[in-house]
């Protein structure tokens, strides 16, 4: 494609107009309701010009460019395989990465600041869990949008236990991941029989439920101004100061997500990850084979709550106080985005969709305002040019030994 | 049992239904073409109601009388809600129309927050006053006890959308192109169906339904702010679920249940659980309905 021809310039000269005609009001005008005031803007709607003009001359051209990639796959003479992609397959590469990850991540909190280290923790927490909704979405396609309901069960039964018994955090974790498995089959139970998006919207009625609840029942959850002071993991009744603490959750955390990844990947091949798998591609024939549907879709929900509820205690012992706010609606949608962006299924995606969305509006906040416009257009973005993901799961095939 | 109380309550709950039924028309009809949640109908609903505040705050300084000012704002939502609703069709759906389903969900996530935050930025993040679009009729001030004459408006109006939009889907030539689109998009496209255009139309619908009703409740709420679209979105998504997703009266009467559900628990039992109540309802009509009131059980062939 020719970049520059008189008609492409035409084009995004009236691309340009339209976006100067559309953001006129709410970029060029400014009002002050209060003192009646009227402030113009005129200069904006010049960058807005100038910005959708380029952008439009790119965007078209990446579009293009994107599409004829995909006419080219199809006709299969060239199986572009991504940079990811080629990383992960090859032993060449994947191994030594592995290793200098691995290093890079023991060795991490003593190169950086208590600060990064924290956001390292939170990313952390993020990975696990999002490979835990990768069993409902990813594995088992089932569209699970109040997530964090399950998150914050977790979280909520190692706060209460530690504020009224004094229940340690070791403790609570196996409390946290069984209440969090509990609730999880409570909640299966009554949406089994919904598909697609029905089940999304009863999930998350679900999230808000459990969210309002904890909000107004005030005798037992104190309510929007949450719990405080919950103790931080302990070591063997080792006094740790602050900072030794952050550390010592840190490896923790690395600990839990090695964890978790062994559990994932192992049940991913097991008898159960192939019935979740089968349940995705299609319910009937799945049943037609002979999988229980109901049994297959309760593990799927109860074995992804036990993610999100050891997830919600160390969170607690991490923050060491947490509120109803820290568990709405966009928590789950981020999750979500995790486990959508990063590849659903591959689990090695997930985890790079977690650093990507956690990370990147953290360092974004050079640019603090505009960090969440950023971060919302950069969703599309990745979407448009990369819909299965960073990484897309690649489907095991076996082949035949001559 | 105080019958007069019921009353208010039964009217406060259509009044609540019609805004509910306003915006989830656009889900419902979207979904019913596309399949996709569009997570950014909400925004276009506040853009909307920025939109019309803007304009009629210009407006009142260069002294317009009242009727012209309505009338001009109105218009004027109406106007760029669509605009907005065409472009991001154009932008985060088009390029994604073969990707997998969820993939379109991410991108319509990535909209909404960034309209939001677009608003935010280049307008406040402060909740602003909204003028009372709508004046206290004279003639209706004996039952003005009972349902306020704004109250009237935001029912008659949506009333009069609902007739015009059966109207345009039942007899016009888009209208048949659209339910064509909805039943099997191919075979639609291989009847010589522009479907492009009939994506395009149905958000541009969509979104204009969204910006009157955006229009009507801003004025009766009396302030707006960046955040009002999501939480009336997700409110407006359940009332198109409730109904049956993808139908068309099943939404008006998705956010007519919605309606006097919040409104006859708020007033009869507590008003802090009256979002819980509406969700608990929701569980339990879908889990002895599982494809929403109005909604056809599909059964499928193997």
């Amino acid at each position: 494609m020719k970049l520059f021809t008189i008609s492409e310039i035409k084009k995004s000269f009236f691309i340009a107009l339209w976006f100067m005609f559309l953001t006129f009001p709410i970029m060029v005008i400014r009002v002050n309701t209060v003192e009646n005031e009227i402030k113009w803007r005129w200069e904006n709607m010049l960058f807005i010009g100038l910005g959708s003009f380029f952008l439009s001359i790119i965007w078209r051209y990446t579009i293009e460019k994107k599409e004829a990639g995909e006419k080219k796959s199809e006709t299969g003479k060239s199986a572009e395989i991504s940079f990811f992609q080629q990383v992960v397959e090859t032993p060449r590469f994947y191994v030594p990465a592995t290793i200098v990850t691995g290093i890079f991540a023991l060795v991490f909190p003593f190169i950086f600041s208590i600060y990064q280290t924290n956001i390292m923790i939170t990313t952390l927490i993020y990975v696990m869990i999002a490979l835990g909704l990768n069993i409902v979405v990813g594995l088992a396609g089932l569209l699970d949008l109040g997530y964090v309901a399950f998150y914050a069960v977790g979280a909520y039964s190692y706060a209460l236990l530690n504020h009224h018994y004094g229940i340690g955090f070791w403790t609570a974790l196996p409390i946290g991941a069984a209440t969090a498995f509990t609730f999880g089959i409570l909640l299966g139970f009554p949406v089994l029989r919904l598909r697609g998006d029905y089940l999304a919207i009863v999930t998350l009625g679900f999230g808000e439920i459990i969210r309002l609840v904890l909000e107004n029942w005030n005798e037992f959850s104190f309510g929007p101004s949450g719990i405080d002071k919950i103790s931080r993991p302990g070591l063997f009744g080792i006094e740790l100061s602050l900072h030794g603490n952050i550390i010592y959750t840190y490896y923790l955390m690395i600990g839990l997500t090695l964890f978790t990844i062994f559990v994932v990947n192992r049940l991913k091949d097991s008898r159960i990850g192939r019935a979740w798998i089968a349940l995705r591609e299609d319910e009937t024939a799945c049943q037609a084979m002979g999988i229980d549907n109901t049994k297959t879709k309760l593990t799927a929900f109860a074995l992804g709550a036990t993610w999100a509820g050891i997830g919600g205690v160390v969170f607690a012992a991490k923050t060491t106080f947490i509120n109803p706010a820290s568990f709405t609606i966009w928590e789950s949608i981020i999750i979500l985005c995790i486990v959508v962006l990063g590849g659903m299924g591959s689990i090695l995606g997930v985890i790079l969709g977690a650093f990507i969305l956690i990370l990147l509006p953290e360092y974004l906040r050079a640019f603090s305002e505009f960090r969440m416009l950023i971060f919302g257009a950069a969703l599309v973005i990745m979407m448009v040019f990369r819909p299965g993901g960073v990484i897309s799961e690649v489907r095991k095939t076996y082949k035949f030994k001559k | 049992m105080d019958w007069e109380y019921f009353l208010e309550l039964f009217l406060g709950g259509i009044t609540r239904g019609s805004i509910y039924a306003l915006i989830a028309l656009g889900y419902t009809m979207v979904y019913g073409i596309i399949e996709l949640i569009n997570f950014a109908h909400g925004e276009i609903y506040m853009i909307g109601a920025f939109t019309a505040l803007i304009i009629a705050t210009v407006l009142t300084m260069a002294g317009f009388n009242q009727v012209a000012i309505v009338v001009i704002a109105s218009g004027a939502a109406v106007l760029y809600s669509c605009a907005y609703g065409f472009t991001i069709e154009k932008l985060a759906y088009k390029p994604l129309r073969n990707a997998p389903r969820l993939s379109a969900l991410i991108s319509a996530i990535g909209m909404s927050l960034f309209l939001q935050n677009y608003v935010l930025l280049a307008q406040t993040s402060d909740f602003l006053p909204f003028p009372s679009l709508i004046p206290d009729f004279e003639f209706w001030e004996p039952y003005a006890h009972i349902i306020s004459s704004q109250e009237l408006v935001i029912i008659i109006t949506t009333a009069i959308v609902m007739i015009l939009l059966t109207f345009l889907i039942k007899f016009s030539k888009i209208g048949k192109a659209m339910r064509a689109t909805a039943q099997d998009m191919n075979m639609a496209m291989l009847l010589g169906v522009d479907v492009n255009l009939v994506i395009s139309a149905t958000f541009i619908i969509g979104s204009a339904t969204a910006a009157i009703g955006g229009v009507l409740i801003a004025s009766h709420m009396g302030q707006i702010n960046f955040y009002i679209g999501f939480i009336v979105g997700i409110k407006a998504f359940v009332a198109a679920v409730l109904g049956g997703i993808g139908s068309i009266p099943g939404a008006v009467l998705g956010g007519l249940v919605l309606g006097w559900t919040e409104s006859f628990f708020a007033g009869y039992v507590s008003s802090d659980y009256e979002d819980v109540f509406a969700f608990i309802f929701l569980v339990f009509i879908l889990v002895f309905r599982p494809s929403g009131i109005l909604g056809r059980s599909v059964s499928r062939k193997v």
